[in-house]
């Protein structure tokens, strides 16, 4: 069982993104640590990764724009895109207005139980609302959505959705364990992203000294290693997001970066400087 | 320069929580974000409030929770901010033009096509009122204002509050009904800058203005617990407070 796992560095992780994968993403909305792992982002960026179908679970903002901006994306599956406070994702905006990525407006709601349909191998999942909205009409065209009758009740439509299974999914947590256990804390949705996938990669803040599964009180929020395909460990690894207690966001590279990307000449520098030309092979 | 305009809001929409039980207020909110405190602190501990994206002012322990509560009966009140409204309460929250190539492209629908159909109490609020936001028919629906009878549908539009005014929402009619003016604006001004139609009474109330007993827990309170999120918003609040000459 505790057979010890080696992290790789954060090439060899991304190795494991090709292109075309249909590849889940986490919100970055959470005020317990932000669990986007812009390390591997940038290093997918630099393998010139091309033709990502991105999910959103169920949001997403500097991230995805990045990978639009640097012309990873196919398609983008989300709930929502934007910078928060730092304002609009700019190069997600002008792709979708160019026709150059494809843009699956859906709900945040339907994203988690197509994942959840996934996760338990269900042919389906239903989804309460969404009747009448455009959401459902685009995606009954493009995505297979259906309204089916309650099958308990009577003259009771709801809407069902088909699982979404990935090819990958990454994220950054605070700890790993030496035996590819990682700890999620609140993040409950990413044990559904991780069960719901072909591979899950993950890059960690920190080792946890001992085994997570055989602590009782961090298991019960520990992804167990059969999930897990990959780790890294990459202190500050979602900078320049926040990670929880351990750093707060770096605020004046997202300003930059929210100026800089209005333009495509200016995402090009921000991207050269901080993307390119950096050296996080370790 | 400070009209005290913010603080108007806030104690409108205060005004309007007054007996709910369980309020939350999703990201980039701050007007009803301090609404929803202010309003909890006149409850005498008779309200739950969730600040989604709080460590202090949330009990939920993650996203799943808000759509959990709201499919379970367990929400009551919740505020959305479409990019565009129209007058039977269509919302937007995708952007301006054909569909998907938009020439206005806003962040997208996030939870709306479900929560607005199950929460009880959606109050839909905006911090201006024109034409090109209180549409007659929206651009693209993100979850619609009424439904037929058999969809299952506890929840739906109970209020519009802008810069300008507070209506109500008929849920039979389909239509809104103009309740107040806030202070400084007339029933005139408001149908001017409306772009749908809406029911109103022949002599329509203005909004009452912040009371002192508001106004004080605004300034001892709500300002120190909304700076956790809105460290900014919450510095405006201080000046709208001293144009309401309030020692603060």
């Amino acid at each position: 069982m505790n057979v010890e796992i080696l992290p790789v560095d954060i090439d060899s992780l991304v190795e494991h993104v090709g292109n075309g994968d249909l590849v889940a993403l986490p919100s970055a909305v959470s005020a317990e640590y932000s669990g986007v792992s812009m390390v591997a982002t940038r290093a997918i960026i630099r393998k010139h990764v091309k033709g990502m179908h991105l999910v959103a679970v169920p949001s997403t903002s500097l991230q995805a724009d990045l990978l639009i901006g640097a012309g990873c994306v196919a398609s983008l599956l989300t709930g929502s895109i934007l910078l928060y406070e730092y304002g609009k994702a700019n190069r997600f905006t002008a792709a979708q207005e160019a026709g150059s990525i494809v843009v699956k407006d859906s709900t945040c709601p339907a994203i988690h139980a197509a994942l959840i349909a996934g996760e338990k191998g269900l042919p389906f999942m239903p989804v309460s609302g969404l009747i009448g909205s455009d959401i459902l009409r685009y995606r009954m065209a493009d995505d297979g959505w259906q309204t089916i009758d309650n099958p308990f009740g009577e003259d009771d439509p709801v809407v069902v959705v088909p699982p979404l299974r990935p090819d990958v999914t990454l994220f950054h947590v605070p700890l790993a364990d030496r035996f590819g256990n990682v700890w999620i804390g609140r993040r409950a949705e990413f044990a559904t992203m991780a069960k719901a996938s072909a591979k899950t990669l993950v890059t960690f803040e920190a080792f946890f000294d001992g085994n997570l599964m055989a602590d009782e009180d961090k298991a019960p929020a520990t992804i167990p290693a059969l999930y897990v395909t990959a780790v890294s460990h990459q202190p500050k690894g979602a900078w320049p997001l926040h990670g929880g207690d351990a750093y707060e966001e770096d605020a004046a590279n997202l300003r930059e970066y929210a100026e800089q990307s209005k333009t495509g000449a200016g995402f090009a520098e921000y991207l050269t400087r901080y993307v390119l030309d950096i050296d996080e092979a370790a | 320069m400070t009209t005290g305009q913010d603080i108007v809001l806030v104690c409108a929409l205060a005004r309007i929580l007054r007996g709910r039980r369980h309020v939350a207020v999703g990201s980039n909110s701050p007007i009803p974000g301090s609404a929803a405190l202010l309003a909890q602190a006149l409850s005498d501990g008779g309200m739950r409030v969730e600040i989604l994206g709080s460590r202090k002012y949330s009990t939920f322990s993650g996203l799943a929770d808000l759509f959990d509560c709201a499919c379970t009966g367990r929400l009551d009140t919740f505020f959305l901010g479409p990019g565009q409204i129209d007058g039977q309460a269509n919302i937007n929250m995708v952007g301006i033009g054909p569909y998907p190539r938009l020439q206005v492209r806003w962040p997208g629908s996030h939870g709306s096509p479900l929560l607005y159909m199950m929460i009880p109490n959606i109050i839909l609020f905006r911090t201006d009122h024109q034409r090109r936001s209180l549409v007659p028919k929206v651009d693209f629906i993100s979850a619609p204002g009424v439904s037929p009878p058999n969809v299952y549908r506890p929840g739906g539009p109970s209020a519009l509050v802008t810069s300008m005014a507070h209506f109500s929402f008929n849920r039979a009619r389909a239509r809104f009904r103009l309740e107040s003016v806030h202070p400084g604006n007339t029933a005139e001004s408001v149908i001017e800058n409306t772009g749908f139609e809406f029911d109103s009474s022949p002599s329509v109330a203005v909004t009452p203005k912040p009371d002192p007993e508001m106004l004080a827990i605004i300034s001892e309170r709500v300002r120190f617990q909304i700076a956790e999120l809105y460290p900014h918003f919450a510095v405006s609040l201080l000046n709208d407070l001293e144009y309401y000459k309030l020692p603060a």
